[in-house]
């Protein structure tokens, strides 16, 4: 069943609009070599698919997508392994309905 | 723009518009800020607006806001697989009775709220994010922003920037939300021509319906789905304690997908063409979650307080009457000649206490824990419900009386008398 259902997060994304910070990254991994449990999961966790394992299990953001949830930040222990901050004001995503 | 105003608000959510509204309204001097676009940018909702928190604030909201359809029917259901079991309550508002919910697209509605807010003269700069406080020892005097040069200073801020509190994390007045106080929802707006939604719904022009599911969609995790009924379109989507979605590894979206294919929710969402797909936190944390809400120069309004009624799905109500309560404090006292300090501001609490607010987070303070710890209220009971209705509906020449047999023992194998027993009074103890 599952295996039926996967969607490609992207072409749910690719309705929503966005204003790209370019070259500013909003979210960073504070450690990058650091590999944790929690950090990994977020590969799974993100509802915009935003986070990658590398093959040697630290991770890797591409925030083009993301949705500003928050949900990365909380399962990390809120400013422990990354530091998050909201994009600067009038990036990032414009939700049209919300 | 002035350095100095008597207010300033975080966010123009329903809190932060709120505050900034009824602020004004009384003649003070109103800097309100938001990070996105435009207010709505950033807010995400299922929705449904309840008309008492806005009428509280501007009575006349029905003359010009944009509500898409008012709610005659509300159903939930408990979904098992290839099943559901429902209640539906249904009622057609007298003709003269003005009604007391109604689904709203949330980007819509807080762009009109914030032209009040602007209306009723306070200051409104979006595309501006507050990074920090600024602070004279214990007392907040004012926000850095995201500006160049810009700081700015006032005699109260009031926080109303959101679950993710930021802002008042930093300036350490409230804590990260922890993976089991918050619910992770995705949600998908399915456009679909007007007619259609009124014929697959059986309602009116003006009518709407809401659909809260529990049960096998969440796969085992806390949490519940919705279809609400806006004009032209559907509001589809789905929350789970992110401690669960942790604990699982289910995709979020993935979960979404499956949703949508259930058999019972299909048919209700085919055909509709995909225009946007969110994602928000929900605090529901509950009443013991809650950071302090006030001290010397600042109040908390909205999410960023957990002011979140899970059980009745009640949130942008509880945020429009705090954001209301916390700018009608601030009136009184600037009335009184006082100071907003925290001893005056210990008002705002004591409103808080005295309304629907508190009282309903304190009556379920302890649902967020039990229903955490017990997850069989999602899970078991959904499928024995749905594996009674069956048994009870199938003739099959099985006599009735073995068919009731037959659906006790399902239970007692399930959760075994004492567990039975104990999960009644866990409910109780959740909800009484």
């Amino acid at each position: 069943m599952t295996e039926a259902t996967a969607v490609k997060v992207e072409e749910k994304l690719f309705q929503n609009r966005y204003l790209v910070d370019e070259g500013r990254p909003h979210v960073c991994v504070r450690d990058p070599s650091r590999v944790s449990a929690s950090l990994q999961s977020l590969a799974t966790i993100c509802p915009a698919g935003c986070w990658a394992t590398r093959e040697d299990g630290t991770v890797e953001p591409s925030l083009d997508g993301c949705l500003e949830c928050g949900t990365c930040r909380i399962v990390t222990g809120g400013d422990v392994e990354l530091d998050w901050n909201y994009p600067r004001g009038g990036y990032g995503i414009q939700y049209k309905f919300g | 723009m002035a350095e100095r105003f008597d207010v300033i608000v975080v966010g123009a959510g329903p809190a932060g518009n709120a505050a900034a509204y009824t602020l004004a309204t009384a003649g003070l001097d109103v800097l309100q800020i938001e990070r996105g676009e435009y207010p709505g940018a950033k807010n995400v909702q299922g929705a449904i607006l309840y008309s008492d928190a806005l009428e509280d604030i501007i009575p006349d909201f029905r003359d010009d806001a944009p509500l898409e359809r008012h709610v005659v029917e509300q159903r939930m259901w408990m979904l098992d697989q290839r099943a559901h079991v429902a209640t539906h309550y249904r009622c057609e508002p007298e003709p003269d009775e003005a009604p007391n919910r109604y689904t709203i697209i949330r980007a819509q509605f807080d762009k009109w709220f914030h032209r009040k807010v602007k209306e009723a003269g306070a200051l409104v700069i979006c595309e501006t994010t507050v990074t920090d406080l600024i602070k004279d020892g214990d007392r907040v005097v004012g926000v850095r922003t995201d500006r160049e040069g810009g700081e700015v200073r006032a005699d109260a801020v009031i926080l109303a920037e959101g679950v993710n509190g930021l802002v008042a994390q930093r300036a350490g007045l409230a804590k990260p939300l922890k993976p089991e106080h918050a619910a992770l929802a995705v949600k998908e707006m399915h456009f679909l021509p007007s007619d259609v939604i009124e014929q697959r719904f059986n309602i009116g022009e003006e009518d709407g319906v809401v659909i809260e599911v529990a049960g096998s969609v969440t796969e085992g995790m806390l949490g519940t789905g919705f279809i609400y009924t806006n004009r032209e379109s559907l509001s589809v989507g789905l929350g789970c304690l992110v401690s669960d979605f942790q604990a699982s590894g289910v995709k979020p979206y993935d979960l979404l997908e499956r949703f949508k294919r259930h058999p019972s929710i299909r048919g209700l969402v085919a055909g509709g063409e995909v225009k946007e797909y969110a994602a928000h936190l929900i605090p529901e944390g509950g009443y013991k979650a809650m950071p302090k809400v006030f001290g010397d120069g600042w109040l908390i309004a909205g999410d960023t307080g957990q002011f979140v009624n899970s059980l009745h799905r009640e949130g942008s109500n509880l945020a429009m009457t705090t954001g209301r309560m916390a700018a009608q404090t601030l009136i009184e006292l600037r009335e009184e000649n006082k100071p907003f300090t925290a001893a005056n501001l210990a008002r705002y609490r004591k409103a808080l206490d005295g309304s629907y607010v508190m009282k309903d987070l304190k009556k379920y303070r302890h649902l967020p824990e039990i229903l955490h710890r017990n997850k069989q209220f999602v899970t078991a009971y959904p499928r024995l419900l749905a594996g009674a209705a069956d048994t009870w509906f199938r003739v099959d020449g099985v006599d009735k009386r073995s068919k009731q047999r037959q659906i006790l023992r399902s239970f007692r194998q399930t959760r075994s008398l004492p567990g039975l027993i104990g999960d009644a009074f866990k409910l109780m103890r959740a909800v009484r």
